[in-house]
């Protein structure tokens, strides 16, 4: 009968002694795992995606939900979840979706990088007593400054259009459509009270967020929404959007159930019609096409603002980026293999792009040699998890970091991966108004500033513990770094020694 | 007169969990453990709050403390009165005889009959014994805050 | 003599609503208070409570000697005033004293109308009206003395219904003698009316309607027996007379100020007279619904009047915006909320809606989309919204099917009605 029962992924335990039918529980779940029987509680755990909602909201802590065993019997070369996704595709015939970055066990390149610090010959620097500068600069740099020599000093040269950053942190591109308005609201309001950026996407800019443009990176994808003179105006950078870490190569799906009356006048198409985004723009299939968007779009914001361009962290990654800088661009954004996402498909997402730490150092080693490093910012994104991968990033070349997963997390997100359902709990990937009141905007904001505050206080300790008083010093400071249990080859793409080589 | 803190509702966070019910029958239970409030105690106290759901918006209404009470005036025991240093409007459960004339004025239908141990009326009292409404403590998406005479938010923390 | 800043007569609701309000404006001017009652104080809907042995004397009050002392009151009890001098702002109590005045409230409240009875006059015991305390004491030591054991109430208004329920608790049987076809006739809807009706029946008491007494027969002074107008006798013990209430006018009779069947007054309780106001059951003010003046009996009412006549003699200038009759009782065990318009005339552009079910009986009255009356009866929650519906005249005819919904609430008002009510600080004054 070759019909097989899907196993849940997760058990729902319920401790029937704290439990006070009190239902919050089953009001609250989306996914209607919950349901309330005379005088007592019932749980599906079927239906659970193991976002954990319920179990926060618990009032006695009746719940728990916990990862079910695979009753598979698992090998080495298979496992229950390659098992249950043939089964799964067996039964519908369709791609597998899922949502957030990939999860499959690539080396996690950071996790094998140690960083220095200062001990005798130069002295380490407190933080809490000097001072200590994480301010950074997106932009082009020129090739040389020339001061003028009257008393007073005076610049002569003429400096590319700059963004003003106080933390290398900034969050990444995630469109008012792949999440909700509250979640938007939350991380601008967030950068702009720390004063970094936050990226609308490609989802154009929503009224109510208007308030916030002022620190925004207004997103020109292949779909082209929301995108006008106003929008470009109102933005303090604009990002053409080539790729993304989590689908290099194929294009976005917005659902038509997820382009509501708001969503729709916001990116400019018709209500409930799908958010197509082709995988390449139709107007781009060279780096010279590349260029004339670029100045295309540099004119149109009468060159006040940095232009930049966000590519997939692939194979020929240093080589692109490289076109991209020498087409006019003032930064770019490289996403990768880990680079979150609202919908994609799940072997896309696991499958296709490199690590972002070996992309990172190659971009930056290849502009070096090539001697147009000055000429843009790098900008690394995809699965930044700490303070400590961002001191990486950097001194491995970046000038400063996008986060979005880790940004969702502050704000809830419990990474159950099912963005792409419209049914998150956490009311972040959603578009449900019953959902997206959840999200109140100025707990978000709080806690999205808490975490840069966070991570700012953290890179300037390891800065002091490396003598270094300016992330500017940290920029591409290799030498900082060592690696750990990596072989020659990667150490040599990382641009790194291993661990115990001294200077 | 003093003016007393308020609840604020900002019904467009309210997630419609009900949680502040709970917390409040917990703060006016007599054992104040929320397990025993509800597992064990009869009976149990009624909720100060009346939560209304309609769709998506949904919000948790109490007793709004007015300026300018009708409940006040419609008492006819003296049960229902303003209490001076905090300016709250309180209801003494001792004085009181259920005749729902409160519940026949209040404007905002949030005084409750309580049919507990005695026929009583029974309304939000801000947690006075606490010091911080239950419901403001534990609402997890802040859809009700406390605000000070000047509309400030108070923060539990604060207190 | 004695002179006052503020003198008030009557110490009743009106007559401590104005207290209250006097002290919010003038912490310091002196007030007087008289009644001819000589209890500090006590609420009088409260004696049917006291009666039926609900409410001991202690708790009887509804502010205490504490709050006259707190607001420096000085009380005149057990005495009454009797004489009014507009001219020499004077008034004289029943001892002789004159109390000059700055500012004079009239809240004399009402007095029980006792309609002509054959033989009333020869009754010297066990016949009683029902309004003061005095009453519910003299009911209640008759019935201990007597042994009385059951009892004719004359009048199925609210108050003889009261009696009667106070009566029933002490265990006396009662047979309700009413002149209309149904009782409550003044608030209650003909629906609402027979409910209540049949769950006193199931009390174990007797209504008889559309008849009243005619004779009373007594002996040795000894009230004994009551004559129906239909020629029927009833044994009666007991007779308790609650056919209503009239203002009390005695007072400003003689004197220039004018009244109509209460002491006429202005929106800021001002009698036609100078600093002379008047609030409460005696006074006829602006009605809400109609507009025009009326005598509107009922607590809220007289609390509200005597607070704004109270802030008015302090000099804070607040008006008296109407009100309109209310009322909240619990009869038999069913707790009854009655607003405004209950019974409109036919046609004249009323609409109604009903909704009856096992244990409530609820009906809305509109007039141009906008709410005139309503009866909540058995469920009660939530009712005080319709008064201010009423009073704010919203527009209903968005949510009328609503109305009368179980779950009715704040939520299917008008957003913008709702978010200024529940966003706000509670009501602005
Ligand atoms: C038995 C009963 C039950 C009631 N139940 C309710 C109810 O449930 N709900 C409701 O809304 N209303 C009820 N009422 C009506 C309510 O009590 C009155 O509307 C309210 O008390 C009116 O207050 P007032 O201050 O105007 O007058 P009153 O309460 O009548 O007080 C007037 C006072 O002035 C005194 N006085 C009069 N003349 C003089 C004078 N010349 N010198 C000195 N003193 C004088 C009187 O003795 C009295 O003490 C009830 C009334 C009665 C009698
Ligand atoms: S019970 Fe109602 S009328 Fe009284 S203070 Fe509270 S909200 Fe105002
Ligand atoms: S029910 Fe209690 S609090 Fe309400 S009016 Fe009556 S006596 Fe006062």
């Amino acid at each position: 009968m070759a019909k097989a029962k899907y196993r849940p992924e997760f058990i729902v335990q319920r401790d029937d002694e704290k439990c006070i039918r009190c239902q919050v529980c089953v009001r609250m779940c989306s996914n209607d795992v919950h349901a309330y029987y005379p005088d007592t509680v019932i749980s599906d755990s079927f239906k659970c995606v193991g976002c954990h909602f319920c179990e926060d909201l618990c009032p006695t802590g009746a719940i728990a939900i916990r990862r079910s065993e695979p009753h598979i019997k698992e090998n080495y070369h298979w496992s229950g979840t390659d098992v249950y996704n043939i089964i799964k595709q067996a039964d519908t015939g369709g791609v597998l979706l899922t949502g957030m970055g990939c999860d499959r066990p690539y080396k996690d390149y950071f996790g094998h990088i140690v960083l220095n610090a200062s001990q005798v010959t130069n002295p380490s620097i407190d933080p809490l007593r000097e001072p200590m500068e994480l301010r950074t600069f997106i932009g082009g740099k020129p090739e040389v400054v020339i001061i003028g020599k009257s008393s007073e000093p005076e610049l002569r040269t003429q400096i590319p259009p700059q963004l003003e950053l106080e933390t290398p942190i900034m969050f990444s591109a995630m469109s008012y459509g792949s999440i909700s308005l509250n979640a938007c609201k939350s991380l601008a309001k967030a950068a702009c009270d720390f004063g970094t950026c936050w990226n609308t996407g490609e989802g154009g800019l929503h009224r109510d967020l208007s308030p916030y443009a002022h620190r925004a990176i207004v997103q020109v994808a292949s779909g082209r929404f929301g995108v006008n003179k106003e929008y470009l105006d109102a933005g303090c950078a604009v990002e053409i959007k080539i790729g993304q870490g989590a689908k290099p190569g194929i294009g976005g799906h917005l659902p038509g159930e997820k382009v509501p009356e708001e969503v729709s006048r916001t990116r400019m198409i018709p209500e409930g019609t799908d958010a197509l985004s082709p995988a390449p723009h139709h107007d781009i299939y060279s780096i010279e096409d590349l260029k004339q968007l670029i100045f295309a779009l540099k004119e149109a914001t009468r060159y006040e603002k940095p232009v930049g361009v966000k590519i997939a962290a692939v194979h020929n990654v240093a080589p692109i980026a490289s076109g991209i800088v020498r087409a006019g661009a003032d930064f770019v954004v490289i996403d990768g293999i880990r680079g979150g996402t609202g919908a994609a498909p799940t072997l896309i997402r696991n499958n296709v792009g490199i690590p972002i730490e070996l992309a990172i150092a190659v971009v930056d080693s290849r502009l070096r040699e090539e001697g147009i490093r000055n000429r843009a910012s790098i900008i690394a994104a995809g699965g930044f998890r700490s303070s400590a991968d961002v001191v990486k990033a950097i001194a491995l070349g970046a000038d400063a970091v996008y986060i979005g997963t880790a940004a969702l997390i502050a704000l809830g997100c419990h990474l159950c991966q099912r963005c792409y359902t419209g049914k998150c709990n956490w009311g972040i990937a959603t578009q449900d108004p019953y959902l997206t009141k959840r999200l109140n905007p100025e707990i978000g904001a709080r806690r999205a500033y808490n975490l840069l505050r966070a991570w700012s206080l953290e890179i300037k300790e390891m800065l002091g513990g490396m003598g270094i008083n300016a992330i500017e010093s940290l920029r591409g400071n290799r030498e900082q770094l060592r690696g750990v249990g990596l072989n020659e080859v990667e150490l040599e793409l990382l641009g790194i020694k291993h661990a115990g080589e001294a200077w | 007169m003093r003016k007393p803190k308020r609840i604020i509702i900002r019904e467009e966070y309210c997630m419609g969990c009900r949680l502040c019910e709970v917390y409040c029958i917990t703060q006016h239970s007599k054992s104040k453990d929320i397990i025993k409030a509800y597992r064990g105690e009869e009976p149990r106290p009624v909720s100060g709050i009346y939560f209304e759901e309609k769709g998506f918006v949904s919000f948790a209404l109490q007793c709004r403390h007015c300026d300018d009470a009708p409940c006040l005036e419609a008492c006819i025991t003296g049960a229902m009165y303003r209490d001076e240093s905090t300016g709250m409007v309180l209801h003494d459960r001792e004085r009181c005889v259920g005749c729902w004339m409160c519940i026949m004025a209040c404007p905002y239908g949030v005084v409750k009959p309580d049919f507990g141990e005695r026929k009583v009326a029974s309304k939000c009292d801000l947690c006075i014994e606490a010091e911080f409404p239950a419901c403001v403590e534990h609402c997890p998406n802040e859809a009700i805050v406390l605000v000070d005479e000047e509309g400030e938010r108070i923060y539990k923390e604060a207190v | 003599m004695t002179r006052s800043r503020y003198l008030i007569i009557g110490n009743s609701t009106a007559g401590v609503a104005a207290i209250e309000a006097i002290r919010q404006v003038d912490g310091k001017g002196a007030i007087t208070v008289v009644s001819d009652e000589d209890v500090v104080n006590y609420s009088r809907p409260l004696i049917s409570y006291y009666l039926g042995g609900r409410v001991s004397e202690e708790r009887m009050a509804f502010r205490d000697r504490r709050f006259y002392e707190r607001n420096g009151v000085t009380l005149i009890l057990g005495r009454k005033a009797e004489e009014l001098d507009v001219e020499g702002r004077k008034v004289v109590l029943s001892d002789g004293t004159s109390l000059h005045y700055g500012k004079l409230l009239i809240a004399t409240g009402g007095r029980p109308i006792i309609p002509p009875m054959d033989g009333l006059q020869k009754v010297r015991e066990g016949a009683f009206t029902f309004t003061r305390l005095s009453d519910a004491k003299g009911i209640l030591g008759y019935i201990r003395e007597n042994e009385v054991e059951e009892a004719v109430v004359l009048g199925a208004g609210l108050i003889g219904l009261k009696a009667t329920e106070g009566l029933v608790e002490r265990g006396v049987k009662v047979t309700i003698v009413e002149l209309a076809d149904r009782i409550l006739a003044n608030t209650l809807d003909r629906e609402a009316s027979a409910i209540l009706e049949r769950a006193l029946g199931d009390w174990g008491c007797k209504v008889i309607k559309e008849d009243t007494i005619s004779r009373v027969v007594s002996s040795r002074g000894k009230v004994r027996e009551v004559v129906l107008r239909s020629g029927r006798s009833l044994s009666a013990p007991l007779l308790v007379i609650a056919v209503g209430v009239r203002p009390n006018l005695e007072l400003v009779e003689d004197t220039p100020i004018s009244y109509d069947r209460g002491i006429t007054v202005d929106e800021h309780m001002r009698t036609s007279v100078e600093d002379v106001y008047a609030a409460g059951d005696v006074a006829q003010a602006k009605d809400f619904l109609s507009g025009w003046s009326s005598v509107i009996a009922v607590w809220p009412v007289a609390f509200r009047q005597g607070k704004v006549a109270g802030w008015n003699m302090a000099g804070r200038e607040v008006r008296y915006e109407g009100l309109f009759p209310m009322n909240s009782v619990e009869l038999a065990g069913i707790p009854t909320i009655s607003f405004g318009t209950t019974t409109p005339p036919e046609a004249d552009g009323y609409e109604i809606l009903t909704r009856r079910d096992e244990e409530s009986y609820r009906k809305i009255v509109l007039k141009e989309n906008r709410l005139v009356g309503a009866i909540f009866l058995g469920r009660i929650e939530r009712a005080g919204i319709f008064s201010g519906l009423i009073r704010d005249g919203i527009d209903v005819s968005s949510f009328k099917e609503e109305l009368l919904s179980d779950d009715f609430g704040l939520l299917v008002l008008p957003a913008e009605y709702r978010k200024h009510m529940v966003t706000g600080e509670g009501m602005e004054v």
